[in-house]
């Protein structure tokens, strides 16, 4: 288990990439419910001014925080999390889209037992999701 | 036209209950490429304390969704759908979403600004289980954009 004080501001403690295809779009609009066609139809996209199918923001936040929860061990730890949806990620038909995850301590709080875990996430050099932060219980199970 | 800053402070009728099965909790989670047993298996689950197998933190949205279908729909809001672009997203919880939950949320408009034409709608959905007790507020920030001019 990790303890709260052993962390350090600024430590990096998870980075993983993910890809997305449209197969995995498709597998998340059935698992959430959101079958908006932006997220599977090119033709859709193009009409609404979009450059072509984009991930579900939720898709992205949603594997965004897998790379925490794996380094906790525990996803019921996860207390708070929030993120803004600063830009889109345009999946290509046949190539898919990789994002990148690089998670570091943004505070500790060692009278809660908290830490709270900044993510950086990145699509073609560009980070998509501002403000993204997890508020993660590290207290020893009693 | 923008959205109606009168629906500020606005909340809607709570969702019927939404049943928490433990096949859409897999479902959501090979969805969200999470890796964790405690998500699927129960025995992984029960030994690190919990009743049944937890949903992925953004499996909530699933709940919450239903309250935002209500947000879009409610009357004299003006909110128009096909202009909604998802500006921010936050989770607070209580504990974590476990299979065989019965939860229900109740949406209150927080706040509707406005900026450059555009509007911003913040709405907090609190999602309570079968015995009335928090499990995980939902706060969602909808930008309408405005009419092409």
């Amino acid at each position: 288990m990790i303890a709260v004080e052993q962390l350090t501001v600024g430590e990096e403690v998870a980075t993983a990439t993910y890809r997305f295809t449209r197969d995995s779009l498709v597998r998340y609009a059935g698992a959430s419910g959101d079958f908006n066609p932006i997220h599977y139809r090119d033709d859709v996209a193009v009409s609404v001014g979009l450059p072509g199918v984009l991930a579900h923001g939720m898709l992205t936040m949603g594997v965004s925080v897998q790379p925490v929860v794996e380094w906790i061990g525990d996803p019921g730890r996860v207390r708070g999390y929030q993120v803004k949806f600063t830009r889109p990620v345009l999946v290509d038909p046949s190539e898919g889209a990789e994002i990148t995850v690089l998670a570091k301590v943004g505070s500790v709080s060692p009278e809660d037992q908290t830490a709270r875990i900044d993510l950086t996430v990145t699509f073609n050099g560009d980070t998509v999701l501002g403000k993204a932060q997890v508020l993660v219980s590290l207290a020893p199970t009693a | 036209m923008a959205v109606n800053p009168d629906i500020v402070g606005r909340s809607c009728e709570p969702t019927e209950p939404y049943a928490v099965g433990r096949e859409k909790v897999r479902e959501f989670a090979r969805a969200v490429m999470a890796t964790s047993p405690i998500h699927t298996d129960v025995a992984a689950a029960r030994a690190a304390g919990y009743t049944d197998i937890v949903a992925p933190p953004t499996f909530a949205v699933v709940v919450q969704e239903k309250t935002l279908a209500q947000l879009l729909a409610m009357p004299g809001a003006n909110i128009d759908f096909s202009r909604v672009v998802h500006g921010s997203q936050d989770f607070t919880f209580t504990r974590p979403i476990v299979a065989g939950d019965e939860l229900t949320a109740v949406l209150t408009v927080e706040s509707v600004k406005s900026l450059a034409g555009n509007s911003m709608v913040t709405a907090v959905s609190q999602i309570t289980d079968a015995t009335g007790a928090h499990v995980v507020t939902a706060t969602s920030t909808l930008v309408v954009r405005a009419d092409d001019v």
